[in-house]
Formats: C-alpha cells, sequence, structure tokens
C-alpha cells in the first residue's frame, strides 16, 4: 500500500541530499574532532561549514553562540537549568514567563522548576489562540523576571506567535527571552537579530535533517551555564562528543530549509489550503486558527461527532499518517490543551485531527487524502452516537 | 519503568486483533427503530452514556422481549476512539440472548476479557481501560429504563466527576474489581480526575463533595479490613499470625466463655500461647472466685477447650497454669 505522510510537525523525512552529506562521516571520516591527529583535524573543515550554515540560516552574529545539542528538548532544558541556577536558586529572580500551549519540552522543565520554587506564569492564549506582546508585558516586572520563553510556532494548530514585538518588549525591559523555534525553522524565515532573542532552540528533524542532533543559539552576554558537564566541547558550553554526521546533516538541511522558504509559502501553502478547502466543504468541521496567523503547511481540524483517534485510526488504516493531541491518542487523558486554553466548545476538545505537510508532499497524495478522509469523516458519523 | 517501556508509542500496537478488527468494522453498529423492535414482539429501549466533552458517549439500542425479558437484538452508536467502538461493539453482543437482569451482570472487565485474543495479554492498555467501563454502565441504564426506575434516584447516585460523569458507586466498585491502589489508576479506568482535576482532591478548579484521594482511602481501609476478617473466618487458624490468634480466643471468651464464668463471680485469662507441630496450645489462668475451685480444673477448662475447637480450630488445646491444679 501506497502511504501518505501528513505528520511533518512531529518529525520529517530526511532530505536525500543531507543524508548524502552525512554519509562520509560513518566509515570514512570518523575521527573525533577533538583529537589532535589528522583523523580529528580532518573533521574540522565540515564542521566549520556547517556551523557557519547553521550560523547564516537563523542570522545569527559572529559573537553569539550556535552549541550543537542532542535535540531542542535539550537545550530547551539547558535553558531553563542554566535560569534556575543563575536566578531563581539564590532567590534573586524567580519569576518564569510562559504559555500554557507549550510543548512538554518547555513545560515540564517550568514545571519542574516550580518544585525549586520558581514562580511560573502559564499565559493563557487569546482568542486566536495565541499570546501577544500586551499579555507578556502584564506580568513582565523586571525586577522579578528571571526569563520569557515563548514559542515561536506552535506544534499543534501551527501558529505563529508575534516573537519579534514580545522580543523588542524583553529587550526593554532587560529581561531575558527564550523561543523555542522548533516549529518555525523551514516554514517561516527565523532572524535571532530580528526578532531579539537571547536564547532559541531548534532540531533538525523537523526540517528534513536527522534525528539526535539539534541547537541552542545564546546571545553575546547572555547569561548561560552547561546542562552537560565534562569535555570542553563546544567551547565548554555542552560536553560531550558531538555528533559528527548529525551536525553535519542539519547544517545542510538548514540551508535547504531556507533555499526552500519561498516554496513552503508558496506550493506547500497552497497544497495545505487545497486540503484545508475540502475538509471545510465537510459539514460541520472548523479549522483552528485564522489562516494568515499559521504557517504554511499546518491544519489542525476539528470534525464535529468524531474522536479524533477514531479518525486518525481510520485514515491509518489507509496508509494516511495524521495525528491527535487528544485524549485517546496520547498516554494520558487530557482533552487536547490548546483546544482547552483556547476556549473552544468543549465538544470538540476530542476531536481535533493534525494534517501537517512538507515540501515533499505531492497534490495526488492531498487528492488521495481528500477522498479518504470524506470517506472517513461519513462512516464515523454514521455510528456516532452524538453527531 | 523496564526495557518494555523504554521505546513508547506502542499505544496501537497493544490492541489486540479482536479489538482492531471490531474498530474496522463493528459488527452491531447502528440502531434499532421503533418499527423493527415492534416486528421482533419487542420493547425497544434506548439508553445514552458519556459526553462528548469527556471524549466519550455512547448509545445503547435494545429490543427486549417482554415475556421473558430476554434482549433479542442490540446495536449500538458511539463517539469515541477506536477502543470504545470496540467494547460497545463487544457489550452489544455479549447482551444478546441474555435476560436484562443477566446482562447487568456484564462488567466492564467481561468485554475486555471478550475482546483478548489470548487469555493473558489484556486487549487494551491500562489507559484505554475506561472505555469498557462505559460499556458497563450504559447497559445498567438500560435496564433502569426497561424496569421503568431511576437508576439515579434508586441508586441514590452521586457523581464525583463531573467532566467525565462518573459516579461514587462506579469508582467505588472499580477500585474493589480491579485492586486499584492510586488515584491515577482510577483515572485510567473510570476518567474521573482527568479533566478538569477538581475531584482529584481539596484545592482544585472548584470544591466538591467528594474526593477521588478520600474515596480511596475509605474503600482501601475498607478492603484491608475485610481482608483481616476473611483470613479470619478462613480455616487457617495454625497459619494466623500470634496477634490474631490471641484476638479470636479473646473474642471467643468475651462472647461464649466469660459470660458462664462471671455469673460466679470469676473470669479467665489468657496467658500464654504455643504453637506445635500439630497443636496450638493456649495456657489460661483463672481469676476471682474460680480460683482455687477444684472444678474449675475439669468441668471448666474442658469446656472451654471444646467451644474454642468447635469455633477456632481442632487443634486447639487448653491448658491451666494455675499451680494447685
Amino acid at each position: 500500500m501506497e502511504r501518505i505522510y501528513l505528520d511533518n510537525n512531529a518529525t520529517t523525512i530526511v532530505d536525500p541530499i543531507v543524508k548524502d552529506a552525512m554519509e562520509p562521516f560513518f566509515c570514512q571520516i570518523y575521527g573525533n574532532p577533538n583529537s589532535l591527529h589528522s583523523f580529528g583535524t580532518e573533521t574540522h573543515p565540515y564542521l566549520k561549514l556547517a556551523l557557519e550554515r547553521l550560523y547564516t540560516g537563523i542570522n545569527a552574529n559572529e559573537e553569539d553562540d550556535i552549541i550543537i545539542t542532542s535535540c531542542a528538548t535539550e537545550s530547551n532544558n539547558s535553558v531553563f537549568m542554566a535560569i534556575y541556577h543563575l536566578f531563581v536558586r539564590e532567590g534573586k529572580k524567580k519569576r518564569i514567563i510562559t504559555t500554557q500551549l507549550e510543548h512538554p519540552s518547555v513545560a515540564n522543565p517550568a514545571r519542574f522548576l516550580e518544585k525549586l520554587g520558581a514562580e511560573v506564569i502559564y499565559l493563557p492564549p487569546n482568542k486566536d489562540g495565541i499570546v501577544t506582546r500586551d499579555m507578556v508585558k502584564e506580568y513582565l516586572d523586571p525586577d522579578k523576571t528571571a526569563l520569557v520563553s515563548i514559542m515561536w510556532v506552535n506544534n499543534e494548530t501551527g501558529l505563529i506567535f508575534p516573537v519579534r514585538e514580545i522580543g523588542i518588549l524583553c529587550k526593554e525591559y532587560d529581561v531575558l527571552f527564550h523561543t523555542d523555534a522548533t516549529q518555525a525553522i523551514g516554514k517561516i524565515k527565523v532572524d535571532v537579530e530580528n526578532a531579539f532573542v537571547d536564547y532559541l532552540s531548534f532540531s533538525a528533524h523537523k526540517f528534513h535533517g536527522p534525528k539526535g542532533v539539534g541547537g541552542l543559539y545564546i546571545r553575546k552576554d547572555a547569561p548561560f551555564i552547561p546542562f552537560f558537564h565534562g569535555g570542553e566541547q563546544m567551547g565548554g558550553r555542552r560536553a560531550g562528543t558531538v555528533n559528527v554526521a548529525g551536525f553535519v546533516g542539519m547544517g545542510v538541511a538548514m540551508e535547504l530549509a531556507n533555499k526552500y522558504l519561498e516554496f513552503e509559502n508558496t506550493t506547500v501553502l497552497k497544497l495545505r489550503n487545497k486540503l484545508e478547502d475540502a475538509i471545510l466543504e465537510i459539514p460541520d468541521t472548523r479549522i483552528i486558527g485564522k489562516r494568515e496567523l499559521r504557517v504554511p503547511n499546518t491544519i489542525f481540524a476539528s470534525f464535529r461527532g468524531i474522536e479524533g483517534e477514531a479518525l486518525i485510526w481510520d485514515l491509518n488504516q489507509k496508509g494516511i499518517a495524521a495525528s491527535t493531541g487528544s485524549a485517546c491518542s496520547s498516554e494520558s487523558l487530557e482533552p487536547n490543551p490548546v483546544l482547552v486554553a483556547m476556549d473552544i466548545e468543549k465538544e470538540l476538545a476530542h476531536t481535533g485531527v493534525r494534517f501537517s505537510l512538507s515540501r515533499f508532499t505531492t497534490e495526488e497524495e492531498i487528492d488521495y487524502t481528500i477522498n479518504v478522509l470524506k470517506e472517513s469523516v461519513s462512516r464515523l458519523r454514521s455510528i456516532s452516537s452524538t453527531y | 519503568m523496564a526495557k518494555k517501556d523504554i521505546i513508547g508509542g506502542a499505544l496501537w500496537e497493544q490492541y489486540s486483533n479482536k479489538v482492531a478488527e471490531r474498530m474496522n468494522n463493528p459488527r452491531n453498529r447502528g440502531e434499532i427503530t421503533e418499527e423493527e423492535a415492534k416486528a421482533l414482539g419487542a420493547k425497544l429501549v434506548i439508553a445514552d452514556w458519556g459526553a462528548e466533552a469527556c471524549g466519550d458517549a455512547v448509545r445503547l439500542y435494545l429490543a427486549v422481549d417482554p415475556k421473558t425479558d430476554k434482549i433479542i437484538k442490540a446495536k449500538f452508536k458511539s463517539f469515541g476512539c477506536g477502543t470504545a467502538i470496540a467494547s460497545s461493539d463487544m457489550m452489544t453482543e455479549l447482551c444478546v440472548g441474555k435476560t436484562i437482569d443477566e446482562a447487568m451482570k456484564i462488567t466492564n472487565l467481561d468485554v475486555e476479557r471478550a475482546l483478548r485474543d489470548d487469555p493473558d495479554t489484556p486487549a487494551v492498555p491500562p489507559q484505554k481501560m475506561h472505555c469498557s467501563v462505559m460499556a458497563y454502565d450504559v447497559i445498567k441504564k438500560a435496564a433502569s429504563i426497561y424496569k421503568g426506575i431511576d437508576l439515579e434516584k434508586l441508586e441514590e447516585e452521586e457523581i464525583v466527576c463531573e467532566c467525565a460523569r462518573v459516579s461514587l458507586r462506579t469508582i467505588k466498585e472499580v477500585i474493589r474489581l480491579n485492586n486499584l491502589k492510586t488515584v491515577e489508576e482510577i483515572t485510567q479506568y473510570t476518567k474521573a480526575g482527568a479533566f478538569c482535576k477538581s475531584c482529584i482532591k481539596p484545592g482544585g478548579h472548584e470544591p466538591r463533595k467528594y474526593y477521588l484521594v478520600d474515596i480511596l482511602e475509605e474503600v482501601r481501609a475498607q478492603m484491608d479490613k475485610e481482608e483481616v476478617k476473611k483470613s479470619i473466618q478462613s480455616d487457617e487458624f495454625k497459619k494466623m499470625t500470634l496477634v490474631k490468634k490471641l484476638k479470636l480466643i479473646e473474642n471467643l471468651l468475651d462472647e461464649k466463655v466469660r459470660p458462664a464464668i462471671k455469673k460466679d463471680g470469676g473470669n479467665v485469662e489468657v496467658v500464654d500461647i504455643k504453637e506445635n507441630q500439630d497443636f496450638v496450645d493456649i495456657y489460661l489462668s483463672y481469676v476471682g472466685s474460680c480460683k482455687g475451685c477444684v472444678s474449675a480444673s475439669t468441668q471448666t477448662l474442658s469446656f472451654i477447650e471444646q467451644t474454642l475447637k468447635e469455633n477456632l480450630d481442632q487443634c486447639i488445646r487448653v491448658f491451666s497454669v494455675d499451680e494447685n491444679i
């Protein structure tokens, strides 16, 4: 059976160009970059090039740092633990401002810091599903606030947060600002200078790079304490032999992500809109979040009368991969936090299904998906007790 | 945590083939119309349970023969995940051919067991158990409608979790039936506490009359008591701890021996218990007017021994430690 992958916010296919670029670093150029001999040093030009691509990719300055981590989760945890040791532990500044919509890799470190004495403010989104500058400002007491951490793009809805406005605000108030840009890179332009961020996390596998490698941008002069202690890698900021192949792959993936940004916002957008329009043609459906506020690849749809997992099960039977953050598909029984926070009708909290496209998605795939989706929705509604 | 937990995301892989098959092709989905029921000479019962807001809702249609109370046909509709659909489907199948009273005895565990591929492997992972709990509730609801009695009024149904509409009765029953030990498990089985969390413990979103932590504590305490009682009542007297043995002996003496002796102004005390290979030897001492009375050594002692033997265990022997006997 031909399968169709519409779960690109979970992970993406590695671009074959990326894979080819990584290939030599397994059996040919396998030295440890920290070794003094030729096996070690011959990796350096490749690592320098990869780093260059990352700096260019997010418009970082020479004086800033981008440290290579294992994933965005590690990057996020590194920032939160550094903030804890620098400010919270000694009671200098105990407040952290974040949102109710963060990925668990921000939400759970925040909860953990709460246990260690931090005062964490979880901002609920407005009716548009985002958190605005003014909402942050309300709690932004510079004497108390150690960190503001707001995601750039929400993983479930694809809604873009006004990171630049919040960055300017934090700059004005002299408060450190972190953003989890995991879902932003490759979908919209990510520019650390333009957005005034102090820390920024990303993960290669969300933009057609390999799994197991990510990055953390740290602005010059932004304070930091390492999360991993050990060797002197990454200038002492992240110990552990770097994932050479992953690092190289991430560099290429970043370059491609920016190269395809235009394509993403024209061709992928068109396909996404085609699917979205088709969904809206089905009666009693809705899409969460205004189209113009979302990244070009994401649809978070609700089909009245159909529980989310039942629908993605059905789609999976026909070879289509979509996802749901709702109760029944995840390990927990919680209704979708985004829908709850956005104050969408309670009845719809379990009906959310996410489709996320990529530059590898074809029009044939979208056409097939539309047909299957219509069939599935009508089958499941025919057995629904509430439709 | 263990090796089997390290690679996550195996939710769907834990569904049995029967569950998967019924998710794809439920056999009894749909409804029974009034006309259909009439044609079958049956009374139609329609019962709803759950709510869309909770993520699960089911509607059960039963065609019941009014003469025999037998369920002739059963159908369902469901808003729910695949496992909710599969358990509803199995539940309707289990209903057919049973009388209403028999069907009321079908529990969520029966439904889950019927969905297993092999008897030792659960049909669904634990967090999906709540789907079959609902199947069980809806049958009771249907039965109450058929019998024309108000389920909530009759059973004084107290709702503990409003979000998931879970009753005090259900929670207590689920704790007992599944031997649940934590609030998290109650949530997994019933969905109570999964939403606004107010009902978990005081201090949540809104104050509640009942809290899961208290219910759990109460039921567990009750279960422990019953466990002790059961072990006491069982014929394993010899295997009991010394404390339990003594308690039982004391109780029995209070109940059957002391009243008679006290009439004569005397009393009896347990001084020691010795456990041998074949016997449990109880050493007694007389106090008050019994002390020194010769008859105590013979008649009273054998009366006590007989009483203990009959009520507790034949291995009991009773001795007096009083010197002059």
